[in-house]
């Protein structure tokens, strides 16, 4: 059975993994953050294409609410994460 | 008839997005690869939007794609401004 | 299950979708590794847009693509050869060092996260087989009249899950309450050039206009407080870039009240709720759509305000600092 929905939703498996892997393992600590945030979007890519019904009939709205939440609080937790290491170099500097 | 028209006009943008992506590909320094893209998107979009705006059911989603594409107009000529601007000054200053 | 065929327009997004996660990620360059991300996040929405979920692709292409890049790029800026974006040689050489320590550890890594893959696809295969679990979508569209809106995701939002949402309003001033106790905000940018200020002029009142849009709107249409706070801000980086030191911040304690007003608003009107009788948040259908609106208002300055302080990385500075401004952009 190979629908759009399907591919879709292996791509997000994929992009989980390609995110994992540069969160794990590189040194520098932005291609980490850019790697946490592209494994989000791996796993927000799966809900929604869960979320799919076919064309002209209406998706499940409760994935689409789940995702719109999770968004935000990624973009929050990115910019909390560049505060600290915005502080961490300015302290680093210093000492 | 319309349906015609309105292809023709998508098909002639696309013409002018690939012709400005194989000028950003192939072209050889920033400013001639600037000109390339935002000349070519700007018109390619133009067409795109004016082929849409065919099949568009009333005259309220045709004034949203005008916008559209006057807001694309204006943020590319700016942008590329500004990459441009950008550019030279580091020229001039090395 | 409604099977879809595959058209050429998926199978083209779903290689670009994988080609950009893969450039973005394996780039040593930050720079373009952020600028890939960016271009990541606008064909992840367009991939929405063809599954029918305009509200996330909104979102996604404004607070994913737009609002982040704009975020790790000043970040950029900041530091560009900082332990951020890694200092070029003693990064290359330190890599050079663990390529040829830790092969085993990449390769075990590298296992592991292929196996977290084949478990996602099968935990996505049993998924697909049991067909779609429709109890939940049902009862959200039996009880969509109720709810004082009738755009399915925004009654979830702001009426059936309401508290989640609080919450996550919560987790945003958590947020940026630790942004702010973490330093001043980061050097402004140079006064804008003719061309950039005149683009300014008009652009930053439109996109006022149309966060005020979305928010009216996200009642029936796709829209509401997160796409429309993302847009305001989205303005206000806009009015940062030009070279506005505060970027149209309220300085002081209306600061304060405005970052404190989705929580703020949420909780005054539920525990109104309370007082009249009503469970928390619970509200009366005739008021729903009112109060529902209410507090989208608040929740979109709230965020706005979040994310501009998120980009600024910092209270504004006062003005005596203007001789900081003075960077190249």
């Amino acid at each position: 059975m190979l629908t759009a929905q399907w591919l879709y939703a292996m791509t997000g498996c994929l992009i989980v993994a390609l995110g994992l892997r540069t969160a794990l393992l590189h040194a520098v600590l932005l291609h980490r953050l850019i790697g946490v945030n592209v494994m989000g979007a791996g796993v927000f890519l799966m809900l929604i294409a869960v979320a799919y019904r076919g064309p002209g009939v209406a998706p499940d709205p409760v994935p689409h609410a789940l995702v719109l939440t999770g968004i935000v609080v990624a973009v929050s937790a990115t910019a909390l994460v560049l505060a600290l290491a915005r502080r961490l170099t300015g302290e680093q500097d210093n000492g | 008839m319309i349906d015609a028209m309105s292809s023709l006009l998508i098909v002639s943008g696309l013409a002018f997005y690939l012709a400005g992506s194989i000028g950003l590909l192939r072209l050889p320094d920033l400013y001639s690869r600037l000109h390339a893209l935002t000349k070519a998107d700007n018109l390619g979009l133009g067409l795109l939007t004016a082929g849409l705006a065919l099949h568009a059911q009333d005259l309220f989603v045709t004034l949203k794609l005008v916008l559209i594409w006057l807001a694309v107009l204006a943020a590319s000529a700016a942008s590329a401004h500004l990459i441009a601007q950008h550019a030279r000054r580091r020229e001039k200053q090395s | 299950m409604n099977t879809t065929a595959v058209h050429v327009l998926d199978i083209l997004l779903i290689i670009s979708l994988l080609s950009l996660a893969a450039a973005a990620l394996l780039t040593s360059d930050a720079r373009r590794s952020v600028i890939l991300f960016m271009a990541f996040g606008l064909v992840l929405a367009v991939a929405w847009g063809r599954l029918h979920a305009p509200d996330v692709a909104l979102a996604e292409a404004a607070i994913g693509a737009g609002l982040s890049g704009a975020l790790l790029l000043a970040a950029l800026r900041e530091q560009p050869r900082r332990a951020l974006s890694g200092d070029a040689k003693p990064v290359r050489e330190r890599e050079r060092e663990r390529t040829s320590i830790d092969v085993t550890l990449q390769l075990t890594v590298t296992l592991l996260c292929v196996a977290v893959a084949a478990l996602l696809v099968w935990a996505l295969a049993e998924a697909f087989d049991r067909g779609p679990q429709d109890t939940l979508a049902q009862a959200v569209s039996e009880t969509l009249a109720a709810s004082g809106v009738s755009n399915p995701v925004t009654a979830i939002l702001l009426n059936f899950r309401a508290y989640d949402t609080l919450l996550e309003l919560a987790v945003l001033l958590t947020a940026v309450l630790g942004i702010l106790a973490l330093g001043p905000a980061r050097p402004g940018y140079q006064a804008a050039g003719p061309v950039f200020d005149s683009l300014v002029r008009w652009l930053v009142p439109v996109l006022i206009l149309t966060a005020g849009y979305l928010l009216w709107v996200g009642a029936h249409a796709p829209g509401g407080a997160f796409q429309a706070g993302a847009t305001l801000a989205a303005a206000a980086v806009v009015l940062r870039l030009a070279g506005h030191r505060t970027a149209g911040l309220p300085a002081g304690q209306t600061l304060h009240l405005v970052i404190a007003a989705g929580v703020g608003m949420f909780l005054l009107v539920g525990l109104s709720l309370l007082v009249l009788g009503r469970p928390f948040l619970g509200y009366p259908p005739a008021w729903a759509g009112g109060l529902i609106l209410l507090i989208e208002s608040a929740a979109m300055l709230a965020i706005a305000a979040t994310l501009v302080l998120a980009f600024l990385g910092g209270r504004p500075q006062p003005a005596a600092g203007l001789s900081g401004e003075k960077r190249q952009c």
